[in-house]
């Protein structure tokens, strides 16, 4: 197959260079080898690195895809960009933004504000063009390597075959100099919804197409709309069933309208076709210029498994949802951060490799809560039969009058973190409450001092010590868990609201990931002991 | 009792999926008859007739 972009790229990033992998005599094996240079691919890339590994990327463009494509990043994204260095140049970049209006026609039938809670770090969403993102994730590998990371990324290097091995993968890879083959101990397929690595392995991504058609575009213009994100169903000006207006950094503004299922798809790609529903948009004489545009339907599916031997697939290769949820790329990143931090476990030898089976069985959970709300957000802006537009004209009609009906007004269900309740490596629970912050549970940020606690969760696992002491440092199965202990003058209201609750004391075993493992009331070794080896997979011991 | 204008529901986008999910398939006229006798339903649970009378109007 001859060499050929698929899309346009926007940042040549990674030139193709010629790697000593293709002169070498036998396949060179390399310990981790990710597919895809997308958000998800970067990000498992860093962690990875960071621990200590060995990482190669192969990407079959030379650098980031034109488009904005995601544009809002969650406060969890973030906090994970954070601790991979990227975060506080994220959050100057981005536009923060938090009150979103809800409008049927001409009138606001509908408001919502994600009100910030003080004491968090970040906020609880920017907007950035997934180009940005990608430059950052990029720079911040490029820091990395500075300082001696080993992370390469071949740009022009498409995996054209993959064949397991009884320790690994054999990947053939074709460049514009030609193909070359080489072997990964552990193969992270992050290639996208349309995963060339998932049908390699004739591996299925069931789920649902919604039949609608969605016109997204990109404009530059200088106008006074607020910082909100406004939505519109059956807007005064017709442009679409429904239409959305949404801000970016440098004078970018993100449009979505929702065009029906019956189009012809490259006669509504026109410029002057896209201009005109622009026009009826934005009025008369308000002067703009076309970025960026697309059209795309609402599909929610995923694999029924993310792990296949020594092959794990994340982001879109594993799970896609309708945007308007931001679940898309926020949901890439925190596949990356939970499999990088399980996969190091595997690599150093302290835990075994069915551990990563948690891997799978976690970010299933997080990927079907993501289905769920992106499958309901679309049900009511797509109404699927004539009974659910009645029920969903109701709601507008009602919502307008009542706040009743507007909980039920669904123009998108922003993300959250998944919380992993009911799955194994998580326990006990003896403090019992606050429920915020339950095994499971992604740590809630709050003040410690004059920096934020999750600042001071450094990678590995951590026991927080709320009122009481706790060991610096304690060994576990050669697994260090750093000690972390707060006394009353560094507990805040905010951090005792969310950790304390009406207890005095506390101890909290947090995971790399920084989700909640296990807590009590007071230190107990044998308690700390046990819940490490239950949240490596190491429970049955 | 006074009518409740003010959000109630403890899940809303589940109990709008389940709404749904009760029309799936149903023509219109079973859609219509349907949602009859789910208001007949609701109504015997609130009872109260001024209560009623209210929902009523507030519905027009």
């Amino acid at each position: 197959m001859t060499f050929q972009d698929r899309y346009p790229v926007a940042l040549r990033l990674y030139p193709y260079r010629r790697s000593g992998d293709q002169d070498a005599a036998t396949p060179v094996r390399h310990p981790v080898v990710i597919a895809g240079g997308g958000p998800t691919g970067l990000a498992a890339a860093l962690d990875l690195g960071r621990k200590g590994h060995p990482v190669v990327v192969l990407d079959d463009h030379e650098g980031v895809g034109l488009g904005s494509r995601a544009i809002c990043f969650s406060k969890r994204t973030l906090e994970i960009a954070h601790r991979l260095g990227p975060g506080p140049g994220l959050l100057e970049e981005g536009v923060i933004w938090q009150k979103g209006r809800v409008f049927r026609d001409r009138d606001e039938i509908y408001s919502f504000d994600l009100l910030p809670e003080e004491g968090h770090r970040y906020p609880a969403f920017i907007n950035l063009s997934q180009v940005q993102f990608e430059k950052f994730l990029f720079e911040a590998i490029e820091h990395a390597r500075a300082e001696g990371v080993e992370i390469e990324i071949r740009g022009g290097n498409r995996v054209d075959a993959i064949e397991a091995t009884p320790d690994g993968t054999r990947i053939e890879v074709m460049t514009p100099e030609g193909a070359y083959n080489l072997e990964a101990d552990w193969l992270i397929a992050c290639d996208g919804a349309r995963s060339p690595l998932r049908n390699m392995l004739g591996l299925g991504f069931k789920g649902r197409v919604f039949e609608d058609n969605f016109l997204i575009a990109d404009v530059r213009m200088t106008a006074d709309f607020p910082t909100e994100r406004w939505f519109w169903f059956e807007p005064w000006f017709r442009s679409g069933d429904s239409a959305l207006l949404h801000k970016q950094p440098d004078d970018i503004w993100r449009i979505d309208f929702q065009i029906g299922w019956d189009i012809d798809r490259d006669k509504e790609l026109k410029e002057e076709n896209i201009l005109a529903r622009v026009d009826a948009m934005l009025g008369e004489g308000v002067k703009y210029e076309l970025v960026w545009s697309s059209i795309y339907t609402f599909q929610c599916r995923r694999m029924e498994k993310f792990r296949h031997g020594r092959v794990l697939f994340a982001g879109d290769s594993a799970h896609q949802v309708s945007p308007y949820g931001a679940r898309g790329a926020n949901s890439g990143v925190q596949d990356a951060e939970n499999l990088a931090w399980k996969l190091d476990f595997v690599l150093r030898g302290l835990a075994p490799e069915s551990f990563l089976d948690s891997y799978d069985a976690e970010r299933i959970q997080a990927a079907d809560e993501n289905i769920l709300n992106s499958t309901r957000s679309t049900d009511f802006l797509t109404p699927k039969s004539e009974i659910s537009r009645t029920f969903r004209d109701a709601v507008l009609t009602l919502a307008a009058r009542h706040s009743f009906a507007r909980p039920l007004v669904n123009s998108g269900r922003l993300s959250v973190p998944c919380t992993y309740d009911g799955l194994p490596g998580f326990g006990p629970d003896m403090l019992g409450q606050p429920a915020r912050s339950r095994p499971g549970a992604p740590a809630p940020d709050a003040p410690v001092d004059d920096r934020y606690l999750l600042d001071l969760l450094e990678g590995e696992f951590t026991l927080l010590g709320l009122g009481i002491e706790v060991p610096k440092e304690t060994q576990v199965d050669g697994i260090s868990v750093a000690g972390l202990a707060l006394n009353d003058v560094s507990i805040g209201d905010m951090l005792r609201e969310r950790y304390l609750g009406e207890a005095s004391s506390a101890a909290y075993l947090i995971r790399p990931d920084q989700h909640v493992a296990a807590r009590w009331r007071e230190f107990d070794l044998d308690g700390v002991q046990m819940s490490v080896r239950n949240a490596v997979g190491k429970g049955d011991e | 009792m006074t009518l409740d204008l003010e959000p109630n529901l403890s899940d809303p986008d589940g109990f709008y999926e389940a709404l749904l999910k009760a029309h799936e398939g149903l023509s219109d006229k079973e859609s219509v008859e349907l949602n009859a006798r789910l208001v007949l339903v609701l109504a015997n649970q609130i009872g109260d007739p001024a209560t009623l009378a209210a929902a009523i109007e507030a519905a027009k």
